[in-house]
Formats: structure tokens, C-alpha cells, sequence
């Protein structure tokens, strides 16, 4: 036998299989890009290559992508980065003034004046600082260092950054991470590649998704038991569930998050989609400050934002920021560390978070315009949170909480027993089982609730509230019938 | 709470990066010049990072029209722009439903994603390439980090570790240890071009043995700092070691277009590893990462990379494609970037004379800065530097006084850093320090990126040579 039949064997196996590979990675899920949404892709293409079916689009609602459903950019942030990405273009009249300024300026700040140089890894630092009086302003005056704030490439990857930063310890000892259930599912899939321990703390659905500290008191106390929670997140306004947290609710938090000494993260990238009368967006930042130097001293915490949804849904730009309170200067020294990994954020995405934060002012050529469009874009996203909810509020077999904020809508949906049998016999979750049978027989694509947690027992979807507004009311419309028909086949 | 003891170990093990130090130092001075302060420099010079534009270098004008007309549509209906431009623009806005503020696949643009293997395909002599072995990524540092996040065993035995280059850029190392894989150092042979000999690779691995586990070997290729291109030979080398080792393949040709030496070519990993045949060319795991921040486009602000996977396990893609979907998708400006980098205007097309004209005068600065930063250096007296055949930078060796040496142990900074600094503060040349690169014990270097105009090479070669032959003097 030639040496090489003789190691044949071992000389043809892969280095890399699942059996070697990273075991936390085989565990990480993330729902908004999972199996229904590629089943959803390759219907798109048997469409595109003339197959035929019931539908003749898929509808992805599935994922937080406004301008994937005809949202329409904000003109003075597309000038600004047009005159970025090509400067010849400030010697066109076509552009107002305002935009052409602040193209100078962010070209001023990068590395030979284009936006195609490295930047520092923590972001510009004009862009930084202009971040930090956005918050300031935004906060009441309350101060931000612009030293806090690091430029990111998304919020998620700020989130991520950050848990990867904080988890540690082994065995009993390993960091356990607080999350709501329904949640973003990033940050499970973060949690599941990172080892950590997720700690599950309920949102009351009867309550509107409202979160009570009886629960978060639950929820740490029992998972002292098996690790060591260190942080708290928090998504508000909620992603998938659209509450907006209560004033109230936010310092109890906090008061929370001091006693059993957690480090906050506050994802707050739907901070400017709040729609519901007697809603206000909070910031964590202001409510701990207000709250007097006992918590605003002490608390550690960090809030996420983005340039992906509000009224600019710019995704495409992966544009972000996180920002940094009462972090140990030890601790930052690694963070600036973990944060050089990436080498910098893109630079278009740095760029446009600084015209969000710096819009044009009332003495400025673009201002009418601006205020016009920002405005259109959140009134439509306010109708279109009322129509869903609404809709879905008269179906039966559905209910739904109001839908006070973000972009989407959770309710909760009834499957038949039959339908629940079936679904365990296909070795699915009843509600994948429900959204499947929705994607092929209407081409409608959402995510099922047990991609986002959901109490044992109950079934939910998420479904964005983006479509256009007559689209939307075709798809509830078509929601209702299927729902009909599958809880007849079923019964 | 977070305490520096509780602190994920993988962070703390990451080395602080001494270039770091020199930026802050670089800024303060900067300052202090704006404040009116009297240097004999009026700016800093800042070659520490490959950073084409910010050395001066313009970005090719097609691209950034196209970029723009994406960014802002109504430049579609703009007299100054050619129509090859209004076309491509056109496309990318439809392959992407009207907007690149949507995000996309996971893997990218399909239509970008089946240019690039067009391009691969083209580059590597016909040899096939499919599209779902793609992922583009915000940075092709981005696609590492996704690779050894799967290829790192926590629950093994053995600690898993990759063995890399000794020199080796820092971003490197930063990456391998975040991820918590332990690197296994390989020594290029700095007498001979910084040549990657089999018998160094053979004392690495063993070396590892009972310590860790090494399951993947990286090579940079054209190099990082050192300025070696591979020989179509010593590729096959390292593809019968890596199969005989059974060791996955991780091929860094970010600078595949930076090839400056006149005798030199690039030929990819994977043409010569289809073209080795069997059993070679079906069974070793390859990743092959590229970039359009290097090259003849420079583009690193726009963050865009991609890694070709072959002969990857499919049950582990789906793992893969996984983790590039938490990340949702990259940046559409580097996307954008990435597309305009592999499907360049055509013979045929409008803008192509311009494209070209740029395109030819970024590679002859590049091979002109070669030839003349290598002997300039050269000429001075304790400087001596190997030819540099590709990549972006030099790095040459400093032999420092024994007195600098002691000087710098006093200071309790490495020799080369304690060099670079005195550099920045007496003439405002801002380069990296070989100790941030691992470097043969006992020797010394500076990375300077020579991907610069060649006002801005002549500048940093006068300020270097005043300041070396003061400092040579002054530590004799």
C-alpha cells in the first residue's frame, strides 16, 4: 500500500468540521436571517424565473429595513454624502450651501481629505464631538465627553463589542447577561457565541409588554444560582414588542441595575419612533442624572443608537454609536483595545451620524425641506402603527399591544391544537410551522415570536410595520384570510 | 463590577499596541503646532498605517462618481457625469431595490457577489469560483475574525492556535487574540527577502507540540510589512505542508495588486492550489481574503472586504453564514466599493482612459517609491532594508547604538519605539515601530507606507535622514 493510501484516510478528512469547530457557534440562531427569510429568497427567485404561485411578490416584513419598503431618504444627509463621496461636486450651484459646509467640514476632519482614509478606531473626532452636544441637547443640557463616545459600525456592532468586553469567569462564575423576553435575537446570538449565560426576564404582555422589577428581581434571583449576572440589557423603545418604557419604569431600572450592581446597555436606536399619545421617549442617560449624583455617579452604563431606523432607516450606511457612562478607565483602556480589532467604522456611516446629529438649523437653506421630510416619514410610521394594531385588534384569533414605538408589531396569534401536532410531527415550532405556511401560500414573510422568546405556550409573529400603507392593508387583509383558513384546516 | 479583573481574558491578552502611543503623541503635536508652537516641521508626516489618501494618494475618479450618484440618485440626470458612470450606478441601485440605505443578503449584493467570482475567475486563468463561497464583509479583517471565530475550539484539550508570520502587522495578532486562538510564530527569513522557508514552518509546528493546537496557517501574501511576493514554487510548498499537516490555509492577498518589484507576480493560493490537482485541489480548506482599502483604489474608509472559502465543509458554511448574518450585511459603501474594484471600466467605456490614466499613475508612484525609499534608506548608515516586491511598506532594519538601546530600556520603551518617538517629536515623521509587528530577537525596525505621493516620499526621506544622522551621532 503507497504511503499516501496508507494516510488516505486521515489525509482526506477535513481540518475543519463540525466536530471541531467552535461548539458556541453551533449554538448561535438569529431569527430575523434565518430559515424562513432564505425560504423567502429562494421563492423570490423561483418567481423571478417565471414559477408560478398564489402571490406574485414576496413581501419581506421581516426585517427593520425601511427603504427596502419605499421609505424615502432624507434629501440633505444624500447631498451631504454626495458631496463627500466626490467633492468635485461643491462646485455645483445645484447644491445648497449648508450641505456643501458640512461636506467641507467632514472632509476637513478626514485623512487627506477623503472619506476613504482610515479613521481613529473610537471615529472622527469632530463627528464625536458633535455627538456629544446632540446628547447634551437632547439630555437637557446634562454634559456628554465626547472621549465617551466611540463611532461603530451599526449599533450591533457596539452591542456586541461590548458584551464581548464584559463576559468572562468560568463555571459558576461565568457572566451572566440580563435580557427581556421578547428580544432583539442579536443579542442571544451574541450571548450564544460568546459562552455567556442568558438570563431571561419577562415582559408583561398583558400589561402592554411593560416591565415590572418583581420580575427582574425573579429572573437575577434565580439565576444567581448557576452564574454571575453583570449586566442588564434593555431595548426601549422595545424591539420586537414597541413598548416605550414609562419614566417611571426607567428608574426603577436603574435603582435596580445600582442595587444588584449591573452594567446597563440600553439599546435606544428607535429613540426618535415613538408614536403613541402619553409615550415620551426617556433616555437612561437623563433619567440617571435627574436621578442625583447617589446613581448618576455610580451606575455604569452604556446607550446604543443608530443610524439604521428613526426617520432616516439609512441601514445600508451601517452607521452607529455607543456611549460610555462611569466606565472604569482601566476597563476603557480595553475597550479601545477590542475596538482597534475592527480598525474603524466606515467612514460614509461616521459622516451621515454626524448630520443626524447635526441637522440643519431653522436659519439654514435646508431646513424646510428637512423638517418636511423628517416629518412625513414619522406621521406615516405613526398611521401605519395604527392601522396594524388596530387591524389586528379586530381579527380574530389575534390580539395585539399597541404598538406605542419602534417599527414593528408582535401579536400574539392562536394555532389550533391540530396545527400544533402538526407542526411537532414536521419537528417545527408551531409558530415557524404558521409563518412557513403563511410565506407559501400568501409570500408574506415574517419572523416567528420563538425567534424572539415568548412565554411557553403562547405564539406570536413580529411583523414590521414598513410596507406601504395600501400595501400594508392588503397584507393585514391577507393575514386575516389566511389565519381563517388555517384555523379551518386545522380545526 | 467592571473592574479590570472582570474583564473577558481574551481582551486583556491583547497586547496595547505601541503605534497607539505614537498617535496620541502625534496629535498632541499637532495640536501644539495649531496653538502656534514652533516646530522645525509645520505638519506631521503620518506613513504609520497603510493609508493611501491620507498620504496623499487621490481616489480613482469613477469610483467615487459612481458612489455618488448611488448616494444621491438626481446626479443621474447630471450632464457631467459619463454614461458608463449613470449606468453603473443604475444597476447597483437596482440590484439593491432603488436605495443603499436597504440592507442586503448576508453575503452581499448577489450581482456583486457573482462579479467578484467573474473576477477571481479571470485572475486565476479560468479557474472556477462560485458564488456561494463569497462573503463580503465591512473590512476584510471583518471576514478573518468570522473564520477563526469557528475554527477556535474552546472545549479542546489544547488551546487552538494559528501559526503566523514573524513580521506580521499588528491588526493581525489584535484579531487572533480577541478571538482567544494563541499564535505560533514562523519566522520569515529576513536575509533572503523575507522568504517563508518549509524548514521554519517545520520547527513552528513542532514547537506547538503538547502546548497548543494548531489548526490553521496564515500567510500574507504580498506581505505585511515585509515587502515579499511569493514565487509560484514556494506556494506549492506551503500547500503540500498544510495538507500534510492538515492545517487550514488562511491567505491573506490583500495587496494581490500591489506588486512593485519588475521580476515579481502575484499568483493567487487558489490557482496554483486548483492547478496542483488532486489530492490537493479537493481537499485543502483554503480562505482567501481581499480588500478594496489596498491596491490601486485605496478605499479603506468605505470598509470593504471579501473571503472566497474553498473546499469548506457545507454543514460548517451554514455556521459561517450564520455568524456573517449577525452582522446583518456590510456596508454598502464597501460593497459598492468592492464591485468597482472587480468589474473596473472596460476598454470599450468612456471613463476608462481616465481610470486608467489614475489607476497606471498610483502604480508607478508605487513602484517608483519602492526603488527610490530603498535606497535612500540604504545609503544611510545603520539602515539596511530588503527589496520590496509588493505590498505597501518597507521595513527596514535599524541597528541601534548600544547606547540608544540603553536609553530606551531607561525610558521602559522598546528600542524602536523609543526611536519612532524621538523621530515624531524632532522632525514630525510619524511611522510604526517594528515591536508592534514581532520581529527576530535583538533587532530593530520602522514600517514607513510608501503608498504616498512622491512629494510626501521625498519629504519623510529628508526628514529621516537628518534625524537618523543626528541620532546615530548622538548615541555613538
Amino acid at each position: 500500500m503507497s504511503q499516501q493510501a496508507a494516510n488516505g484516510d486521515r489525509c482526506r478528512a477535513k481540518v475543519l468540521t463540525v466536530e471541531t469547530m467552535n461548539p458556541n457557534v453551533k449554538r448561535v440562531e438569529y431569527a430575523v436571517r434565518g430559515p424562513i427569510v432564505q425560504r423567502a429568497v429562494q421563492l423570490e427567485k423561483e418567481l423571478k424565473q417565471g414559477a408560478k404561485k398564489p402571490f406574485t411578490e414576496v413581501i419581506k416584513a421581516n426585517i427593520g429595513d425601511a427603504h427596502a419598503m419605499g421609505q424615502k431618504p432624507i434629501t440633505f444627509f444624500r447631498q451631504v454624502l454626495a458631496l463627500c463621496a466626490y467633492p468635485a461636486l461643491l462646485e455645483e450651484e445645484k447644491f445648497p450651501e449648508d450641505a456643501k459646509q458640512r461636506a467641507r467640514r467632514i472632509l476637513a476632519a478626514c485623512g487627506g481629505h477623503s472619506i476613504g482614509a482610515y479613521s481613529a478606531s473610537q471615529g472622527i473626532e469632530c463627528i464625536r464631538q458633535d455627538v456629544s452636544r446632540y446628547i447634551e441637547k437632547r439630555d437637557g443640557g446634562i454634559p456628554s465627553n465626547p472621549d465617551n463616545i466611540y463611532l461603530s459600525t451599526g449599533a450591533s456592532d457596539a452591542i456586541v463589542t461590548m458584551l464581548k468586553l464584559l463576559v468572562c469567569g468560568e463555571g459558576r462564575q461565568r457572566t451572566g447577561v440580563m435580557i427581556s423576553i421578547p428580544q432583539y435575537p442579536l443579542y442571544s446570538a451574541a450571548l450564544a457565541d460568546l459562552a455567556a449565560v442568558q438570563i431571561n426576564y419577562y415582559l408583561d404582555e398583558d400589561k402592554s409588554w411593560s416591565l415590572d422589577v418583581a420580575e427582574l428581581r425573579r429572573s437575577l434571583n434565580a439565576a444567581r444560582e448557576h452564574c454571575n449576572p453583570r449586566v442588564l440589557c434593555i431595548i426601549n423603545p422595545g424591539n420586537p414588542t414597541g413598548q416605550v418604557q414609562s419614566r417611571q419604569c426607567i428608574e426603577d431600572v436603574i435603582r435596580f441595575a445600582k442595587e444588584e450592581r449591573l452594567f446597563l446597555m440600553a439599546d435606544e436606536v428607535y429613540q426618535d419612533n415613538v408614536y403613541a399619545e402619553g409615550c415620551k421617549f426617556h433616555s437612561f442617560k437623563k433619567v440617571l442624572f435627574e436621578m442625583g449624583p447617589e446613581y448618576s455617579s455610580t451606575v455604569e452604563m452604556a446607550s446604543f443608537h443608530s443610524t439604521s431606523k428613526c426617520f432616516m432607516g439609512e441601514c445600508g450606511f451601517r452607521g452607529g454609536y455607543m456611549e460610555v457612562i462611569n466606565m472604569d478607565p482601566a476597563v476603557k483602556a480595553q475597550l479601545i483595545k477590542l475596538v482597534s480589532v475592527r480598525l474603524c467604522p466606515p467612514v460614509p456611516g461616521q459622516a451621515l451620524m454626524d448630520l443626524v446629529v447635526n441637522p440643519p438649523q431653522p436659519d439654514e437653506p435646508s431646513y424646510t425641506t428637512f423638517v418636511k421630510e423628517k416629518t412625513a416619514v414619522l406621521a406615516a410610521l405613526a398611521e401605519k402603527a395604527s392601522i396594524t394594531e388596530q387591524a389586528f385588534n379586530t381579527m380574530p384569533g389575534f390580539t395585539c399591544n399597541p404598538v406605542q414605538g419602534a417599527m414593528y408589531t408582535f401579536p400574539r396569534i392562536s394555532i389550533p391544537q391540530k396545527a400544533i401536532d402538526k407542526a411537532k410531527e414536521l419537528g417545527q415550532v408551531p409558530d415557524m410551522f404558521y409563518c412557513m405556511k403563511l410565506l407559501e401560500e400568501e409570500g408574506i414573510c415574517l419572523v416567528p415570536g420563538s425567534g424572539f422568546g415568548q412565554r411557553d405556550g403562547t405564539f406570536h409573529f413580529r411583523m414590521t410595520i414598513l410596507p406601504p400603507t395600501e400595501k400594508l392593508k392588503i397584507v393585514l387583509q391577507r393575514i386575516k384570510d389566511f389565519h381563517l383558513r388555517f384555523t379551518q384546516e386545522f380545526s | 463590577m467592571s473592574a479590570p479583573l472582570q474583564i473577558n481574558p481574551n481582551v486583556k491578552n491583547i497586547q496595547q499596541v505601541q503605534n497607539e502611543k505614537l498617535a496620541r503623541l502625534a496629535e498632541q503635536i499637532k495640536e501644539d503646532i495649531r496653538r502656534g508652537s514652533i516646530k522645525s516641521f509645520k505638519e506631521v508626516i503620518d506613513v504609520s498605517w497603510g493609508n493611501p489618501h491620507n498620504g496623499g494618494l487621490k481616489p480613482q475618479t469613477f469610483v467615487r462618481q459612481v458612489l455618488a450618484a448611488c448616494v444621491y440618485p438626481e446626479l443621474l440626470d447630471s450632464e457631467q457625469l459619463e454614461a458608463d458612470v449613470k449606468q453603473r450606478a443604475q444597476k447597483l441601485l437596482m440590484c439593491v431595490g432603488g436605495s443603499i440605505g436597504s440592507y442586503t443578503n448576508t453575503a452581499g449584493i448577489p450581482e456583486v457577489v457573482q462579479g467578484i467570482t467573474e473576477f477571481i475567475s479571470r485572475r486565476d486563468g479560468g479557474v472556477p469560483c462560485h458564488p456561494e463561497n463569497i462573503f463580503i464583509s465591512s473590512g476584510s479583517q471583518w471576514c478573518l475574525s468570522n473564520i477563526l471565530r469557528v475554527l477556535v475550539n474552546t472545549k479542546a484539550l489544547l488551546p487552538t492556535a494559528v501559526l503566523s508570520p514573524v513580521p506580521c502587522h499588528p491588526t493581525m495578532m489584535l484579531s487572533l487574540t480577541a478571538e482567544g486562538v494563541i499564535p505560533v510564530p514562523y519566522h520569515l527569513c529576513e536575509e533572503e527577502g523575507w522568504a517563508l522557508k518549509g524548514e521554519e514552518l517545520q520547527r513552528a509546528l513542532q514547537s506547538a507540540h503538547g502546548v497548543c493546537n494548531p489548526v490553521a496557517l496564515y500567510v500574507i501574501n504580498p506581505g505585511n510589512p515585509a515587502g515579499l511576493v511569493q514565487s509560484r514554487a514556494s506556494i506549492q510548498e506551503i500547500i503540500r505542508f498544510v495538507y500534510e499537516r492538515r492545517l487550514f490555509l488562511l491567505a491573506d492577498e490583500v495587496y494581490q495588486d500591489c506588486v512593485c518589484g519588475a521580476d515579481s507576480q502575484f499568483i493567487s493560493y487558489k490557482q496554483v492550489l486548483v492547478e496542483m490537482g488532486p489530492p490537493y485541489s479537493d481537499s485543502v480548506e483554503l480562505a482567501s481574503f481581499h480588500s478594496a482599502s489596498k491596491g490601486m483604489m485605496g478605499e479603506c474608509g468605505l470598509r470593504g472586504g471579501y473571503v472566497e472559502l474553498v473546499n469548506v465543509d457545507p454543514a460548517v458554511m451554514e455556521y459561517i453564514y450564520m455568524l456573517f448574518s449577525m452582522d446583518i450585511c456590510a456596508s454598502l459603501s464597501g460593497q459598492m466599493a468592492i464591485d468597482l474594484m472587480t468589474n473596473p471600466p472596460q476598454p470599450d467605456e468612456p471613463s476608462y482612459p481616465l481610470y486608467w490614466q489614475e489607476k497606471e499613475e498610483i502604480r508607478r508612484t508605487l513602484v517608483h517609491n519602492a526603488r527610490k525609499a530603498i535606497e535612500a534608506v540604504n545609503l544611510l548608515v545603520g539602515f539596511s532594508c530588503q527589496p520590496v516586491h509588493g505590498g505597501a511598506f518597507m521595513f527596514p532594519r535599524v541597528n541601534l547604538p548600544l547606547r540608544a538601546i540603553q536609553s530606551a530600556q531607561e525610558a521602559g520603551l522598546p528600542p524602536d519605539m523609543f526611536y519612532c518617538m524621538r523621530l515624531l517629536e524632532e522632525v514630525g515623521l510619524l511611522v510604526s515601530p517594528g515591536c508592534d509587528y514581532q520581529q527576530e530577537k535583538g533587532t530593530y525596525h520602522i514600517r514607513i507606507c510608501i503608498m504616498v505621493q512622491e512629494e510626501i516620499l521625498d519629504e519623510l526621506l529628508r526628514r529621516l535622514k537628518i534625524f537618523h544622522t543626528k541620532f546615530m551621532k548622538e548615541f555613538s
